[in-house]
């Protein structure tokens, strides 16, 4: 088998990348969550507040309960897409900081692992902080439901996280990103059901929605979060969907990673 | 004395470009070794190999006993590297950039080793710096202290001083040769042969992907060129050179500039000196034998 393709070889070394980043975040704690947490924020309040007024509930959800759910998701896509793209490539290309890791013991899988963990743990703390903005808000049905929520948040952003180390891997440039959050996370975000039912939407966008990874985060954190039903084959699918992004964006992007950077 | 690098019938190729072309060479432990050659010549492509950043299409090394690249992690837990271009992480300042490095390789720096490390880069008082608001020659001698991080037995310096100032650059001098008086095995790439000079016991000439020369500085002036060399000015110099072939052995032209090389060059210099002609007369060096051996043309 030609090494390119082969999988990536995980070993614990990748933590300590994975600390570096933590040890860089630290210094900006409160600053990084709150901007992380903004946005959705803005979202939940501009459209829960103005849209929700004109159309009070969507399948018997309170509008900014409904969306509220969405939002989570959204969180959590959005930061580790952020870190998995701009900051993962200020890492790797601007600043260089990869080269001079891969001149100690540590492997470019390593480095990339550590990477996917770091920007999956970003992903996750921004959904928890939105999370726990949505509890204080009186929005969440049930305490009991949270762990649950969390760890969707979790799969969520590790497998936005992987998808984005991928797109990182093909980029000359941060221009390069947008093309990925114009053409693919902003039409995600109003294909995925955070917003509106996916069943308004006409035939053939609800086929390529059921494809879309924000759709199952949504699919699984709605009920959980509003007290809906939710059948067992269908969490299954969403959960099996989502790990099935990660992997493949994670396979992905150590194989274009190690063809950018093994000559 | 053991070997430290065994480089053994090197090639690798990139598309069209063969970059190395079955280079051979060893590094005794203990001893600083010199890769010079101009742009292109392959010292990096080498340097690359050699620490398994790049897979050599074919040819062995031996790398502190281990074999390059499938030993290559154990190796690098040995290994110091200083990088052609700096990539210090911007995000830390000078204490952190030492011991989240040392972090990489499992290790943690005792107060001490830290305290040491700076003091080795002459940044003591620059412990909490960012790493933007130092001067280059800081950031070089930091990175050289981060190569330091795992004590290691072999370091590796490719164009270790380029782009510094001589102040900046006779510092990291100092540096390396303490480096070699506490017997660890250095191998650097440079452009200057005056660096080469001053710090390498044996040096290796590369040029289009070969070894053409490899030996001590000293030697390498002895048996590569004449022992002199004269260089005159001037606009009629091929003409007058033509006419007084005796007095020297061979000589290069150069615009309006003609080096002269000769074993006794004394009749040659009397001669200009009695036509009041503009010359330099000077002993030949190892800078002569790297022109020798790779030729004027500019490599771009």
């Amino acid at each position: 088998m030609n090494p390119l393709y082969k999988p990536p070889l995980i070993s614990r070394r990748m933590l300590r990348l994975t600390f570096r980043n933590y040890k860089v975040w630290r210094k900006l704690t409160l600053p990084s969550i709150s901007m992380n947490v903004l946005e959705p924020l803005v979202f939940l309040f501009g459209f829960g507040l103005g849209v929700g007024a004109l159309i009070g509930d969507i399948e018997g959800t309170d509008y900014l309960q409904y969306i509220a759910a969405g939002m989570v998701g959204y969180g959590a896509m959005q930061s580790a897409s952020f870190e998995a793209l701009y900051s993962a490539f200020t890492r790797m290309h601007v600043q260089r900081t990869w080269q001079g890791i891969l001149n100690t013991p540590m492997t470019l899988d390593d480095v990339l692992l550590g990477e996917w963990v770091w920007a999956g743990m970003k992903g996750a703390m921004a959904g928890v902080a939105m999370l726990l903005v949505v509890v204080v808000l009186g929005l969440a049905e049930s305490w009991l439901a949270l762990p649950f929520i969390m760890l969707v948040i979790i799969l969520t952003a590790l497998a936005f996280s992987a998808i984005g180390l991928a797109v990182n891997a093909l980029a000359n440039s941060y221009d390069f990103f947008s093309y990925y959050f114009t053409l693919f996370i902003t039409p995600m975000m109003m294909l995925s059901g955070a917003f509106f039912p996916i069943a308004v939407l006409p035939a053939p966008l609800q086929i390529v929605s059921a494809f879309l990874p924000l759709t199952h985060s949504v699919e699984l954190v709605r009920p959980f979060m509003t007290g809906g039903d939710i059948a067992l084959s269908q969490m299954a699918l969403s959960v099996v969907v989502l790990l099935i992004y990660t992997t493949a964006g994670l396979y992905l992007s150590t194989i274009l990673t190690r063809r950018r950077l093994l000559k | 004395m053991a070997a430290a690098l065994t480089v053994d019938k090197l090639y690798k190729r990139y598309g069209e470009i063969e970059a190395v072309r079955g280079a051979s060479f060893t590094i005794n432990t203990g001893e600083c070794f010199g890769i010079l050659g101009p742009n292109g010549a392959g010292k990096s492509t080498t340097l690359q190999i050699c620490l398994a950043q790049s897979k050599q299409d074919s040819g062995t090394i031996d790398l502190l006993g281990y074999t390059m690249p499938e030993q290559v992690l154990a190796a690098r837990q040995k290994v110091g590297v200083v990088p052609q271009q700096d990539n210090l992480d911007p995000d830390f300042n000078c204490i952190e950039n030492l011991t989240v490095y040392a972090h990489y390789f499992g290790l943690q720096l005792s107060a001490a080793k830290i305290n040491e490390l700076l003091e080795f880069s002459g940044l003591s008082t620059r412990a909490h710096a960012r790493i933007t608001t130092l001067s280059g020659g800081m950031q070089r001698r930091l990175t050289l202290a981060r190569a330091l991080v795992n004590d290691p037995e072999f370091i590796f310096l490719d164009e270790p001083t380029t782009g510094l100032d001589p102040q900046a650059r006779h510092l990291i001098w100092e540096r390396l040769r303490r480096l070699q008086d506490t017997n660890k095995t250095l191998l650097l790439t440079t452009h200057f042969m005056e660096e080469a000079e001053r710090l390498c016991n044996r040096v290796a000439i590369m040029d289009n992907g070969q070894i053409i020369a490899i030996g001590t500085p000293a030697t390498l002036v002895t048996e590569c060129i004449e022992k002199e060399v004269v260089e005159i000015y001037g606009a009629d110099i091929e003409n007058w050179l033509a006419s007084r072939q005796s007095l020297y052995d061979r000589y290069e032209q150069f615009g309006q500039l003609a080096y002269c090389y000769s074993n006794d060059a004394i009749a040659l210099v009397q001669a200009l000196q009695a036509e009041g002609r503009n010359f330099t007369h000077r002993p030949a060096n190892l800078e002569d034998v790297f022109l020798r051996l790779t030729g004027r043309d500019l490599r771009e």
